[in-house]
């Protein structure tokens, strides 16, 4: 009998990738040795992510990325592109982070593609993903043509940096700040990285998976419980 | 056979703790600190279907040297605590701290690393407002019942006296947590 799991009822198109298996997550709450009889312990999740899309993308994705192809140049496209994934109709470029600024600036300014608006930069932070550990992910707006589109540009946890695309999307600035904060991703050229929400002497970056969660014991009449993240173990 | 006797008519006698307790409590004013979602119930008190105005309380203050009464309204995150504290540090005594809804009271849902775990690590509380968040009539009663304090507030001496009794009774305290019995 085969192992059925979320990454077989994907919806995979012929001549796609398929998902990705980023992480293997057992049990519920990581309970051991306490003669769980829940029935979740036994449980095995993949994390699977959608894999690459072929052409054609569909709608207007195709038109997109034809521009997008010569405005880069074929071999800057391929290059700059690491794939791209159509899921629920939304498009994702994935982005080697070394071409992100030339990326971004193409996408700004090619007439054909016109996306004006970089609505922030969003941090997600894959511990398992061995080398791809951090990932920012940019949404863009083009106005003109009234699409939006999606980059995404990962990096090492080991070194973890990324070109600040400030310069060419202002509107970034505190984002940049905040996912820097959040997630300890530094964007090199931006004009001043500093923690944004947290205080300025904050050890560590609260949103990675890793970061404990803080709290403390809770009091009840006649008793006392530990904060959440010291109750069960949820990693 | 007192002084009342021999007073003429329209003179009353009262303290003068009684009076200034009086004062204090008629026009009290708020300093708006809404941090979150109970700023929402705290700003409805004041609008005209609640009207706090009838309490003599509808300034809410943006300035501290004005206010009476500070309405911690929300969740306190620790970069906003030392704000918090400077906002309080600005206020003229006499003044009283209302921890409105969970999250000012005690941290609430967020046990977290983010949030302070009860304003009153920050600064000394008068009252607590449980509620997530507290309807506006609970607000103004919590405020009605802070009145009542203030009404009979001390003054002097016999203030440093209170404070010192207060704070004993509150260090002798058993903890929550050492009770024991039935849930009331």
């Amino acid at each position: 009998m085969t192992e059925k799991g979320p990454q077989d009822s994907l919806p995979a198109r012929p001549g796609s990738q398929g998902p990705e298996v980023i992480d293997v997550r057992k049990g519920m709450f990581g309970v051991q040795g306490s003669g769980d009889t829940s029935g979740y312990g036994g449980i095995v999740r993949p994390v699977a992510m959608p894999g690459g899309s072929p052409k054609p993308y569909g709608g207007w994705f195709d038109e997109l990325a034809e521009s997008f192809e010569s405005a880069l140049r074929p071999e800057g496209f391929v290059s700059a592109v690491e794939k791209v994934v159509v899921y629920r109709r939304e498009i994702t470029f994935f982005i080697r982070r070394g071409d992100l600024l030339k990326v971004a600036e193409t996408l700004r300014n090619d007439p054909a593609l016109r996306f004006e608006f970089c609505s922030g930069v969003s941090g997600v932070h894959y511990p398992n993903d061995e080398g791809r550990e951090l990932h920012a992910v940019y949404h863009l707006l083009s106005m003109t043509h009234n699409r939006r589109i999606r980059l995404e540009v990962t990096c090492p946890d080991n070194d973890p940096h990324i070109p600040s695309v400030v310069a060419i999307y202002p509107t970034n600035d505190w984002h940049e700040r905040e996912t820097y904060d959040f997630f300890g991703i530094i964007f090199d050229g931006h004009p001043a990285l500093t923690r944004i929400e947290m205080p300025d002497d904050w050890p560590g970056h609260p949103q990675r998976k890793d970061y404990p969660l803080g709290g403390i014991p809770v009091e009840y009449k006649g008793a006392t419980i530990p904060p959440p993240d010291q109750r069960r173990s949820y990693t | 056979m007192g002084l009342e006797e021999k007073l003429p008519s329209g003179v009353l006698l009262t303290t003068v703790e009684g009076v200034a307790g009086y004062f204090r409590k008629a026009s009290f004013w708020p300093a708006t600190f809404g941090l979150a979602c109970c700023a929402i119930e705290m700003m409805t008190s004041g609008a005209p279907k609640y009207d706090l105005g009838r309490f003599g309380m509808e300034v809410f203050r943006a300035s501290p040297r004005q206010a009476d009464l500070m309405i911690v309204a929300g969740r306190v995150s620790q970069k906003m605590a030392p704000v918090l504290r400077q906002i309080y540090d600005q206020m003229p005594e006499p003044k009283w701290v209302l921890a409105m809804g969970v999250c000012a009271s005690s941290g609430g849902m967020f046990n977290n690393y983010a949030i302070v775990q009860g304003v009153d690590h920050i600064v000394p509380v008068d009252m607590y407002l449980p509620g997530c968040p507290p309807r506006p009539e609970m607000l103004i009663d919590a405020i009605l019942k802070l009145h009542d304090q203030v009404q009979s507030a001390k003054l002097g001496v016999n203030r440093e006296a209170q404070i010192i009794d207060l704070e004993s009774d509150a260090l002798n305290a058993m903890p929550t947590s050492e009770m024991k019995g039935m849930l009331w």
